[in-house]
Parts: structure tokens; C-alpha cells; sequence
């Protein structure tokens, strides 16, 4: 989500006609009331809660303790969920990534006219319900369709794809495999053919032009890409629930455990905050990339 | 399994820049890639095309197809549970899209006119209420609620609880973000001079808005308004933690279906859904092209375009 800021001058140049600070407050105002009330405001309270106790009936008991991050951080069981949603977003980052790769340099380099009405077909389904894209996985890798004929092609009347980490891990690709392929498709679009062409010309087989063009060119796509599904993916709370029936336990399935079953408010809220850390320092790892060797430009990455 | 409508590229594109016989992986190479599209598109659509396909089934099972039935049309429309549930979708998607969209593009507007600090500051948060999980989110506005509610209630004797309020509530911080973005890359990238040229020519302020700025804006806002209503509409993880008693929308009762099992009635209920989200893109489509054609503009790819652009 590459937005241009606009820069200080353009900014001044609006400024400077018959503008009113009242009217600028007015129009600010709404939307600045929304974050600080539902996005500033309850990431604070999560974070004070993270340092307390557990009410008796369940819920927050004031304290200043640290135990909750101490008891996530050392008990391998209640890390596992980091583990298995660390494994399963890179798992499904590199499986977008095998998929959406070729798609993308199809689209951006051997289609002609349609090259709208290929983004468009792209566009259609991540429009539609993510829930009901999500469920119509269950009939399609149920016992009666590809489940069931993968089980008699290996002669395992038992086999079952629902409820493993295998069915997670295809809703995943399925679900934000268009996050992957739209920042792809640009870079890759912009591309100057030229450059493939020399690298022919200069007797380059295809595979060295794919290794030290294309890819090299395709990389900061590649990168935004990565992120745009990794982080979703990595909160990823519905999919586990539906296609992994529960038993996929992800950060995501561990957060509603204990903030609704368990009700232990403190400790959901210390996983939490070292969820929307893990975000953080990916998110910081990946300006730091883009960013590199561009020093002095106001750049707004995401 | 036929891919829908996948176009092939014409043959004079096909061979392009192949020396046949040095190159001899060239075609196998071509046709690779052609055949990973079409399996890909394939891909992307089996899933709603089965779902479709089997709310037309005779049969009381979801998954084995006997024969075509409008039958669970009928019971999806007739029930009850169903009915309230799609007049509660509506009740929280329309005031959420018509607000967010206002509260959007009225910041991004506000926001040429602040300094660099305050304009920062709005940024990083814009990003970060669209990078922290929807989950997340979710649960510390749920956790906000229960505890400002409870306060309340014990302080006034009152009986506020979670309902479709809140749901419009929690949906707008994220639909805000979408709006706003949409908007200020659309602002950056237009036509500065227009706006000079009517006050040049004496404009009001105003009227320069109105007749100049807004027009430009317009397909951003309209997308804007669409992604809003349609994220709304169909969004399950936040609206089943701020939802109250009686306020289960359309997502929250196919979820309760497909936990117990996919039903007919479920893929009826789901594909009256995604006929109604894809019949708004396709309007917000026709009304982006015909106003890029009247204005003469560039934004061709119309909504598919836009959206394309801003995740680029």
C-alpha cells in the first residue's frame, strides 16, 4: 500500500488560500476522535492490563506484574502457538510467493489487451466473503471430493485433509494470494523489457537473465508482497477455526482462548502485545529494507 | 473444470524474443506458464463456483450433487433467523460506509492543511489500525467495551450493552483507514493547476471544492465507500466479538452453520451474499469508467485498477 505523502510544498500551497484553523480542525476532528477512542485507547488498556492479575471471576485485577509475559515466555506450551502461526505464515508466505510469482510475470509480461481483465478476475474473488471462500474449502478438500480421492489414490480409507495443518496452510495460499500477486504485477509490469532483451543478447540463458534481471527487479514487489500476506497471516484467526477445526492452534485461536473460554484477560493481553511486536519489528525490518540507500526522501512505505 | 474465461495471449506475443533452436526450453517454458495461469484462475474460482453450484442441490447433503432444487432458496428466505440476521447486516454496513466515507474523506482533506507532525502522527496510525490483527483489534475493543460498559452501567444504573452501534463503531476505525488512504493518493496525484486556474478566476473556496477538487476525487470516494460497505457487510472476526444479543449479522449466522456442518440453506444464504457484493463492485466499476470517460482520464483499470494501486 505504496502511498505518495504529499510533500511540505504542495501542502503549503493549499495552506495559504483562505484556509481557517477551525475548518481544518472540523474536518480532522471525526476520524482522529475514532482512532484515539478505538484504536488508541484500547491497545493502551491491553497494554496496562498485560501487567496484571487475573480477577477472581475472570477478567482484570489491577497489579503492576510481570508474571504473564514471564509464564508466556518460558512455558514452551503457552509459546507453541507463536511457533506454529511463525511456521504456518512463512509456510503460506512461500507458497503465495511459488504461486503468485509465475501469475504475476504472466500477467505483467504476456498479456496484451486483457491485462485489466486479468486484474479484475484477481480483484472478484478478494472481494467477495472471506468467511464463504474460506468455508467452500470444506467441501472441495472434504471425504466426498479431493480428500477422499486422495485417500483412495494412496489406499488410506482414513486419510483426511480437514482438520490438519495441510488444509490450514491451502486456505491460507487460497485467502491472500492476490496481497501477493497485485505488488508483483507492478514492479514487474514496470519493468523495462529492454533490459531481458540486452541480457539475451549478451548470450545470457534464460534462467541467468531470470536470476540477475528479473528477480533483482521484481525484489522490492517480492518484499511488500511477503509482508502484506505474512502479517495477516501470522493474526490469522478464522481459517484455523474452519478449516483446521480448532485443532491448528494459532496465536489468533490462543487470543480468544483466553480472552472469551478462559477469561484470563491479563495473560491474553501480554500475548497480545508480543503479537503486535512481532507485526512491529517485521514491519521495522522491512522499511529498513526498503529504505535502503534512499536516505533524505520522506518515503511512506506500506 | 474449465478455467472462466481465461483470455490467451495472442500467438505474436507468444514467441517473442525466442531464437528457436538455441532456446530450446523457450516454449516448454511458455507453456508452463500459461498452463500455472489458467490452474490458477481455476484455482481462485472452483471454490465460490461449487458453493454456488451446490445451493442449487436437491439434496439435504452440501457435499454430493443429485440433482437442481430452488428449494433452499425458499427456506433461506423464509427463515426467520435469516431474515433478521440480513436486516442487521444492513443496519451495520450502511451507516458504517456513509460515515466512514465522510469521516475519510473529510481527513484526508484536513490533513493538506496541518503540519508535518500532526500529519505524521495520523499516518502511523492509519497504518497501524491496518497492521495490528483484525483479531486483535477485535478483542482490545471487546475487552474497551466490557469495561467502559460495566463502569457505566454501575456508576448510572443504566443497561448499555454490545449491539449494532458498536459494531458500526468497530467496523469504522479500520474503514476510516481504507477511506482516508484511497483519498490522499488520489489528492496527491491530481491535477494541481485545475485548482489554481479557478482561483485564478475567482473562485470561492467552495465552489473551487465542489466543482473542481471533488469531481477528481469522486471515484476514490466512491471506491472508498464500496470497500467500506462490502468489508462491513461480510466481515465475521470483529462484528462475532462486539456483537450483542439480537444483533447477528449474515456472517455471524454462516459461521454458525458451517460449524455444525455446511448445509444447502448455508451455500443459498452465501451466494445471495456474493451475488450482492459483486453486483456493488460491478456498479462501483460502471460508475468509475464513466466518469473517468467524462472526465477524459487515465484511470482506465477503474476499481480493479485503483484497488491494485494502493495495495501496490
Amino acid at each position: 500500500m505504496a502511498t505518495a505523502v504529499q510533500t511540505p510544498e504542495e501542502a503549503k500551497g493549499i495552506r495559504g488560500r483562505g484556509s481557517s484553523a477551525l475548518l481544518t480542525t472540523a474536518l480532522i476532528f471525526p476520524a482522529g476522535l475514532w482512532y484515539v477512542l478505538l484504536l488508541v485507547a484500547p491497545l493502551i488498556i491491553v497494554t496496562i492490563f498485560s501487567f496484571g492479575n487475573r480477577a477472581k471471576n475472570g477478567g482484570y485485577e489491577a497489579a503492576f506484574t510481570f508474571d504473564n509475559y514471564v509464564r508466556l515466555l518460558t512455558q514452551t506450551q503457552r509459546m507453541e502457538p507463536f511457533f506454529t502461526s511463525l511456521w504456518m505464515a512463512v509456510a503460506g508466505t512461500i507458497g503465495c510467493l511459488l504461486v503468485g510469482l509465475p501469475l504475476a510475470y504472466f500477467i505483467a509480461t504476456r498479456t496484451t489487451r486483457h491485462k485489466g481483465l486479468f486484474i479484475l478476475l484477481l480483484v472478484i474473488p478478494f472481494w467477495t466473503s472471506f468467511l464463504i471462500r474460506t468455508y467452500a474449502w470444506l467441501i472441495v478438500l472434504g471425504r466426498e471430493n479431493v480428500g477422499g480421492f486422495i485417500g483412495s489414490l494412496i489406499g488410506d480409507a482414513d486419510f483426511r485433509i480437514l482438520g490438519t495443518p495441510a488444509a490450514v496452510l491451502v486456505g491460507l495460499v487460497y485467502g491472500y494470494l492476490p496481497l501477493m500477486v497485485f505488488p508483483l504485477y507492478v514492479t514487474l509490469e514496470r519493468m523495462d523489457r529492454t533490459l531481458v532483451e540486452a541480457s539475451k543478447d549478451l548470450g545470457a540463458g534464460r534462467w541467468a537473465t531470470f536470476r540477475q534481471i528479473t528477480l533483482p527487479i521484481a525484489l522490492p514487489g517480492l518484499i511488500t508482497g511477503s509482508i502484506l500476506v505474512f502479517i495477516p497471516m501470522m493474526g490469522e484467526y478464522v481459517i484455523p477455526q474452519i478449516l483446521g477445526y480448532g485443532r491448528t492452534f494459532l496465536v489468533g485461536n490462543a487470543l480468544v482462548d483466553a480472552f472469551v473460554q478462559t477469561r484470563n484477560w491479563p495473560f491474553g493481553s501480554a500475548m497480545a502485545v508480543l503479537l503486535i511486536l512481532v507485526m512491529l519489528i517485521t514491519i521495522t525490518f522491512y522499511v529498513w529494507f526498503v529504505n535502503r540507500g534512499r536516505h533524505g526522501r520522506e518515503v511512506s512505505v506500506l | 473444470m474449465s478455467a472462466p474465461a481465461v483470455p490467451v495471449a495472442g500467438p505474436a506475443t507468444l514467441g517473442r524474443g525466442t531464437k528457436a533452436g538455441v532456446d530450446r526450453w523457450g516454449g516448454v517454458i511458455e507453456l508452463w506458464l500459461r498452463a500455472h495461469t489458467a490452474i490458477v484462475y481455476a484455482f481462485l474460482y472452483l471454490p465460490i463456483v461449487i458453493v454456488v453450484l451446490f445451493s442449487f442441490n436437491a439434496n439435504r447433503l452440501a457435499t454430493i450433487w443429485t440433482g437442481f432444487s430452488l428449494e433452499w432458496y425458499t427456506t433461506a428466505l423464509g427463515d426467520e433467523v435469516v431474515q433478521a440476521a440480513l436486516l442487521n447486516s444492513f443496519s451495520v454496513a450502511l451507516p458504517n460506509a456513509v460515515l466512514a466515507t465522510a469521516f475519510g474523506t473529510m481527513a484526508a482533506l484536513g490533513l493538506q492543511r496541518v503540519g508535518r507532525k500532526l500529519r505524521t502522527t495520523f499516518d502511523a496510525l492509519t497504518y497501524i489500525s491496518i497492521i495490528v490483527p483484525e483479531i486483535v483489534i477485535a478483542l482490545s475493543t471487546l475487552v474497551l467495551f466490557a469495561s467502559s460498559f460495566s463502569f457505566i452501567n454501575d456508576t448510572l444504573g443504566t443497561r448499555i450493552q454490545l449491539g449494532i452501534p458498536t459494531i458500526i463503531a468497530a467496523h469504522m476505525l479500520f474503514n476510516i483507514s481504507i477511506v482516508l488512504l484511497l483519498v490522499r493518493a488520489r489528492l496527491s496525484g491530481m491535477d494541481r493547476t485545475m485548482v489554481e486556474a479557478s482561483y485564478d478566476l475567482y473562485a470561492s473556496p467552495w465552489r473551487t471544492f465542489r466543482q473542481i477538487t471533488l469531481p477528481q476525487l469522486l471515484p476514490a470516494i466512491v471506491a472508498g465507500f464500496l470497500l467500506a460497505f462490502t468489508f462491513s457487510f461480510d466481515d465475521y472476526v470483529i462484528t462475532s466479538f462486539v456483537s450483542g444479543p439480537g444483533s447477528s449479522t449474515l456472517p455471524i449466522f454462516i459461521f454458525g452453520q458451517v460449524k455444525r456442518g455446511v448445509s444447502p440453506e448455508t451455500n443459498a444464504v452465501a451466494t445471495m451474499m456474493l451475488v450482492f457484493t459483486l453486483a456493488m463492485l460491478a456498479l462501483g466499476q460502471a460508475a468509475l469508467t464513466r466518469n473517468a470517460r467524462r472526465s477524459g482520464g487515465r484511470q482506465a483499470g477503474g476499481m480493479a485498477g485503483m484497488i491494485a494501486e494502493t495495495n501496490g
